[in-house]
This record gives C-alpha cells, structure tokens and sequence, in this order.
C-alpha cells in the first residue's frame, strides 16, 4: 500500500460530488418540511458542504504528501538495520533510495548489495504513513462534510458562506506564486551561503580572475568582475545603445504621427518581435549576425575579432529589448497630457519641436523607468549570450571580441557532469544570488520612478 | 470714431461664411465676424454651442484635431490663413492662445516663457532673452511675484499664478491677437479678477478674443461681445448693447439666465 496522492485527491473529489447531492437535497427536504422559504438556493448548500468536505482534506493531502517521505526516511533511519549505513554523502543517499524503490515497487530488486536489509523497513513505514495518510485525510473529509451537513437550515446563508470560502481559496492561489519566490530565494540564499564558506564574497565581487574548471580553489579562481563587465558591456551597452534610439523613435512615430490605421498594425507587430523565444533571437546572433561581424572586423583590420562577439550578442538582445522600450516609451508620452501639446503648438513650434522640447522631457522620468527595467531584462537574458557571446572571460571593450555573462558562466557551470556540492557548482547559485539582487534593485527604483511620474500627471 | 464704435474699420481678424465640420458633424455653421484691432471681443454661449471650435479656428489648432475641417474664409490682416502659402508655424506665433486649464511647461519658470522666443530666434544673446522674459512677467503682472525664483518649476505655482505665467509665455513671441478660452474657469475670484484686470492693461497692445461663460465678466472685460448658440452666431454687437438691449430673443434669453 503506498500513498497515491492522484488517487486520493480522486476519491476526495468523488466524496465531494455525493456531499453536494446531499447537501442540495437536504436543504430542499428541510425546507419543505419546515414550509419555508430557503435563504440561499439549494445548489449553494450542496456547495457548502462539499467545499468543507473537499477544501480541508486536500489541503491536508498536499502536506502530507510533502511531509511523509522526511518521515519514513526517518523511521528507516531510526531502525536497527540502518546502523551500518555510510555517513555520509553520495553512497548514502544512493542505498537509501536504492531501498526505497525497491519498497515502493518501483525496481525489481535492488541493485546495491548494501541496500537489501533496508527494503524491509522501508516497505513497513511506507504502509504505516500511507495508512496514517489517508485515515487522517478521510476524517477530515468526513468531519468537514458532516459539519457542512449539520449546519444546513432553511435560514442558513450558504450563499454568503460560499463566497467567503471561494474568496479563501482565490487568496491561497495567489499566496501560491509569493511562496514560490520567497522559496526560491531562500534556496538561492542558502546555496551561495555554503558558496561563501569555500569562498570570500570579496573575491567574488572584485576578483578579476575567472577559472572555476581548475576544482580546488586557489588564487582568484572565482573572481566575478570579467564577468560582471561582459553583463554590463553587452546588457546595459551595447544592447541600450540599439535599443534605446529605435525604441524611442518608433513610440513617438507611433503616439505623434503614425495614423491610426498604421498604428492598429504596427504595435500588434512589434508585440509579436517581444513574442519571439530567445532561442531564436539566440541562433540568428550566432549563425548570422556574429559571422557577418567578424568579417567586418577583418575588413576593418581589428585584431583578435572573434565569431563569438560581444557586439553580435548585444545587437540582437537590443533589438529584442526595442518592444519594451517602446511600449513603455509610448505609454510615458500617452501620458504627457495633451494640453501640454497644445500649449506649445500654440506658440507656433512645430511638432518635431513640440517633441524634442516638451513631450520628451516630460515624459523623460517614465522613459527612464522603462529603460532600467529594460536592462534588469537584457542581464538576466541567457540564450542569447550562451549562443552568441562565447564563454570566455575576457576583460575587454573590444565589442568584436568574445566575452562572457553571468548568465552564461551559471549556464556552464551547471550543465555537465557535476558534484552537487564543489565550489564550483555552488558558484552558480552565488552568481544567481548576485544576479538576482542587482536586477530586483534595479526593478525597484524603476517602478518607483515609473509611479512617481505617474503620480504627476494625475 | 471712438473705440465703442460698432463699425470696426480696420479688422485683425475677419471670418467670412465658416462652417467647421468634425467628421460628418457640423459644429460651425455660417459664421461670419470681424474682430477688432484694439479691443476686447468676448463670445458667450450656452455650453457645446461651438465657442472653443470657433476659437481654435482663428489660429488653426483645430488642424490638431484628427478629422477636423474648416471651410469659408479667416484672414488675419487680409491674408487668408488657410491659404497653402499660410506658414502655420509662424500664424500661430502671430495668433497666441491661453487655454481654460493652466498647462505650464514642466520646466523652470523662465524657461515657460523664454519656451516661444526661444523657438522663433528672438533673442540673439542671453541679456535679450532675459530681457524678453522679464517683460512678459512684467505684462502678464507675475514679475513680482516670481522675480526671485524664476528657477522653480512653472507647476509649482498656483493656479491662479499658472495661468498668468501661460499668459506671459503667449506674449513673449509678441502676437498680435491673443485667443483666451475661459482662462479664469479654473480660478478662484481674487485670481479670475487679476487676470481680468490684465486684461485691460494688454487691451489696446494685442486684440484680445475671450471665451467666457460668466455674464459679468464678459460685460466687465469686453468692448464686443459675440453669442453662439448652436453652431451659428446669432448676435454680435457692442457689449453695452449686448447687455442692455439684446435684439434677438435668444440673446436675452440667455443674458438673462432663462437657458444656458
Ligand atoms: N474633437 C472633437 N471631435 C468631435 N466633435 C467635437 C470635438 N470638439 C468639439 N466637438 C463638438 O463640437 C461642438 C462644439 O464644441 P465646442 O467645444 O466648440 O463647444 P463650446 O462652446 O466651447 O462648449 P463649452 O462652453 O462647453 O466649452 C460640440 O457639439 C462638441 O461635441
Ligand atoms: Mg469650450
């Protein structure tokens, strides 16, 4: 008897359905029989009962379902025949789970010696937590439904209960993407801590060497800073550099004279090039704009130009970053209220003046906005550098030669064959840390800016 | 011939037969009105009666307006300002307008006013500049007021001060007819009478077109006074007569408070 999770959430889902005949035909009998009038309509009693019935037990399912493996593992641990375990790591790990299948029906027979004594264990304390499951989750299916049941009268407001129930339900969904990131945080959190024990965060800040495939660590083998310039160089540079003039041009061709007819095609258009996987952009980097560069390099005579540039890769991150900066451009100098147009072409400017001179400006601080979220997008972006920007970590403003991105060194250092627990795997998590903190300031300044400037206009 | 004399010899602005259409709908209809050099003309009229779209007309800001179409003639010193020779550009630096809401520039208050001479070259040099800005204050009677901190943002001021900033910033390029729609709407009484009372000093310096729906202000500010009522324009005359012995029914109708 193992513990089906699917199947149980079935057969509570079934209870469900016969507490919702039930309740809807007890409060009609009640009703009839007391010869009065229902406050709520019969389906909101049936949906009374069987949200009480269902809401609890899988609740409770889903924990135990996350709980229960800690503790048969526990238990097996606990047991006689686990004494003569390894401490430690990967062999550990290996014959317990080894065991485990073996227990769970998963495996024929088990495959490492060592395991065998434990199935016994195993398969005793996967009964008893399985049976202590599903006993506990029928009670509370039960109870609830019974409780639900019983409070069924004639006045009762199962109407507004419902709703109350429903919006609970809405909340913990919600509650569910929060969680999430804060887990997730946390677990980044944690990696880089056991990161920083092997290695200094200094050295990881301001080191100037990056050569995490040598192992054991050693001088300034976790030195960040090539990699942070090769972010910036082709993150917040080159790809601004594209992408800021041709997204500012397109949003004030499209708010000041496009027609509307131009307009209706353009902005869906430009919303489908924000549509495009990255692995496309990434590909068209690496297969067409990075070799047309490098023979340009070599017409041009530059030393070292490489197939892998900084510039192909920024190029192309810019030109998938020009929707944003130009729907947040747009929307920047929507806003810009129209007596401030008219103001100035009273005055007899024309309106590429009335532009440069007032729209722009005024609208400049919700511009500025877009553009620091348009960068926390265009560091945290992965596929276009991985295929396009090399892996190398060069400390170079030479756009033609290849660097290296966060992103892509975490990409590295995690694919592969890899011990979960080296200096050198532990450093993507550190990375991701770093990462993760600078484009979560930078989103917060920018929706600050972006709501104060609102906030002027209002 | 004295200022209040109802035959205005020499126009600044002549409108002959204008029909303004916004899409299919007609919102101007026949209106024809000569606006004099060295006076106030107030146009008064029950609400959505064409004012505004009538104002606009005179200095082509209805060509903002996607669909907007205006036919007849307007001239302004006997040119046609529709005409293709018209430059638009340097109309509307000759035809300034002050709008109902105050809408300052988010710029510093110098930088509101030196905005227009900035644009058309009117200032060689600084000193000019300054000198340009320092006399639209000084008109627009807000020098006092803002002499010291003419750095500040022009948002930062009141409304009352807002709107005569716009005032000194429509003067700056030095027009020569001002177009003012219900410039005191937003205002409170002391602000609205500092505006009117700037209006008398500019009067007889630009010809002056105001929009106003309050009574006494019109009769107050003006020496001629229009009344619109559905596109059209029913009655145009001397303020006093306007006030005192409307001839259309209408136009009583209206002064008196029966409508509006
Ligand atoms: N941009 C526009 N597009 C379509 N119709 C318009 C537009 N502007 C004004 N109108 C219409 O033209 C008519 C005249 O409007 P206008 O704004 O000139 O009136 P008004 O006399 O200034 O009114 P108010 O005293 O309320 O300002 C109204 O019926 C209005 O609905
Ligand atoms: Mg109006």
């Amino acid at each position: 008897m193992t513990f089906n999770a699917a199947a149980l959430l079935l057969l509570i889902a079934g209870l469900a359905l016969i507490g919702w005949i039930a309740g809807r035909a007890r409060s009609n009998l009640l009703a009839a029989r007391a010869q009065a009038k229902l406050h709520s309509r019969p389906q909101y009693h049936g949906w009374y009962v069987a949200l009480w019935l269902f809401a609890p037990a899988a609740l409770f399912l889903a924990v135990w379902s996350a709980v229960s493996p800690g503790l048969i593992t526990n238990d097996v641990l606990a047991s006689e025949a686990a004494k003569d375990l390894p401490a430690f790591g990967f062999e550990r790990g290996a014959i317990l789970s080894d065991a485990r299948n073996v227990a769970q029906g998963k495996q024929d027979a088990v495959r490492i010696p060592a395991a065998a004594p434990l199935v016994a264990p195993y398969a005793d304390a996967t009964h008893l937590y399985a049976w202590i499951g599903i006993g506990a989750m029928l009670a509370l299916a039960l109870a609830g439904g019974l409780y639900a049941f019983t409070r069924i009268k004639p006045d009762f407001r199962a109407r507004t209960r419902v709703e109350k129930i429903v919006m609970l339900v809405l909340l913990l969904a919600s509650l569910v993407a929060i969680l999430t990131t804060f887990g997730i945080v946390l677990s980044l959190l944690f990696e880089s801590i056991r990161f920083f024990r092997l290695v200094s965060p200094a050295e990881l800040l301001f080191g100037t060497n990056w050569a995490p495939t040598s192992g054991a660590p050693q001088d300034d083998t976790f030195g960040g800073i090539p990699l942070f310039w090769g972010t910036i160089l082709i993150g917040a540079i080159i790809a601004m550099i594209v992408a800021i003039p041709i997204g500012m041009m397109t949003a004030v061709y499209l708010t000041q004279y496009a027609a509307p007819r131009v307009r209706r095609w353009v902005k869906p258009l430009l919303e489908i090039l924000a549509g495009v996987p990255t692995v496309v952009y990434g590909y068209f980097a690496a297969l067409t704009v990075a070799p047309a560069l490098r023979e340009f390099a070599v017409m041009l005579g530059i030393p070292n130009a490489s197939t892998e540039s900084a510039l192909a890769a920024g190029i192309v991150m810019g030109v998938m970053i020009i929707p944003f900066v130009s729907s947040m451009a747009d929307d920047s100098i929507n806003a810009v209220p129209q007596a401030m147009r008219d103001g100035s072409l009273a005055l007899g400017a024309t309106p590429n003046e009335t532009i440069r001179q007032v729209l722009i400006p005024a609208a400049l601080p919700g511009v500025m906005g877009g553009i620091l979220l348009a960068v926390s997008r265009a560091i945290g972006e992965t596929m276009i550098v991985v295929m396009a920007a090399g892996l190398s970590a060069n400390m170079t403003a030479n756009p033609f030669a290849s660097v290296t991105t966060v992103t892509a060194q975490i990409v590295k250092l995690l694919t592969g064959d890899q011990e979960f627990d080296s200096a050198k795997t532990l450093a993507a998590f550190a990375l991701g840390l770093v990462l993760f903190v600078v484009t979560l300031l930078l989103n917060i300044v920018a929706l600050r800016i972006v709501k104060k400037y609102r906030e002027a206009y209002e | 011939m004295t200022q209040d004399d109802l035959t205005i010899s020499d126009p600044k602005m002549t409108a002959h037969n204008v029909n303004v259409f916004y899409g299919e709908k007609q919102a101007i209809n026949d209106v024809s009105i000569d606006v004099g050099t060295e006076l106030v003309t107030a146009f008064i009229g029950p609400s959505g009666c064409g004012k505004s779209t009538f104002l606009r007309s005179l200095n082509r800001m209805n060509d903002t307006v996607a669909g907007a179409k205006v036919t007849g003639h307007i001239a302004l010193d006997g040119e046609d300002i529709y005409a293709p020779s018209m430059d638009v550009v340097q109309l509307r630096a000759r035809v300034g307008m002050v709008f109902q809401k105050p809408n300052p520039f988010p710029k510093s208050i110098y930088d509101n006013v030196a905005y227009g001479p900035r644009i058309h070259g009117l200032a060689p040099n600084k000193s000019d500049l300054d000198g340009i800005v320092e006399k639209a204050l000084m008109r627009a009677g807000l020098w006092d007021e803002v002499k010291d901190r003419l750095g500040e943002s022009g948002t930062a001021l009141s409304g009352g001060q807002q709107q005569r900033l716009c005032i000194a910033r429509a003067i700056a390029v030095d027009p020569e007819v001002i177009l003012m729609d219900e410039p005191c709407s937003a205002l409170d009484p002391i602000a609205t009478a500092k505006i009117e009372e700037l209006i008398h000093e500019l009067r007889g310096k630009f010809a002056i077109v105001i929009v106003t729906h309050n009574m006494q202000q019109a009769a107050r500010v003006s020496q001629r006074t229009a009344f619109f009522h559905l596109g059209t324009l029913v009655e145009y005359g001397k303020t006093t007569d306007i006030f005192t012995n409307p001839k259309q029914e209408r136009t009583k109708d209206y002064i008196t408070g029966r409508y509006g």
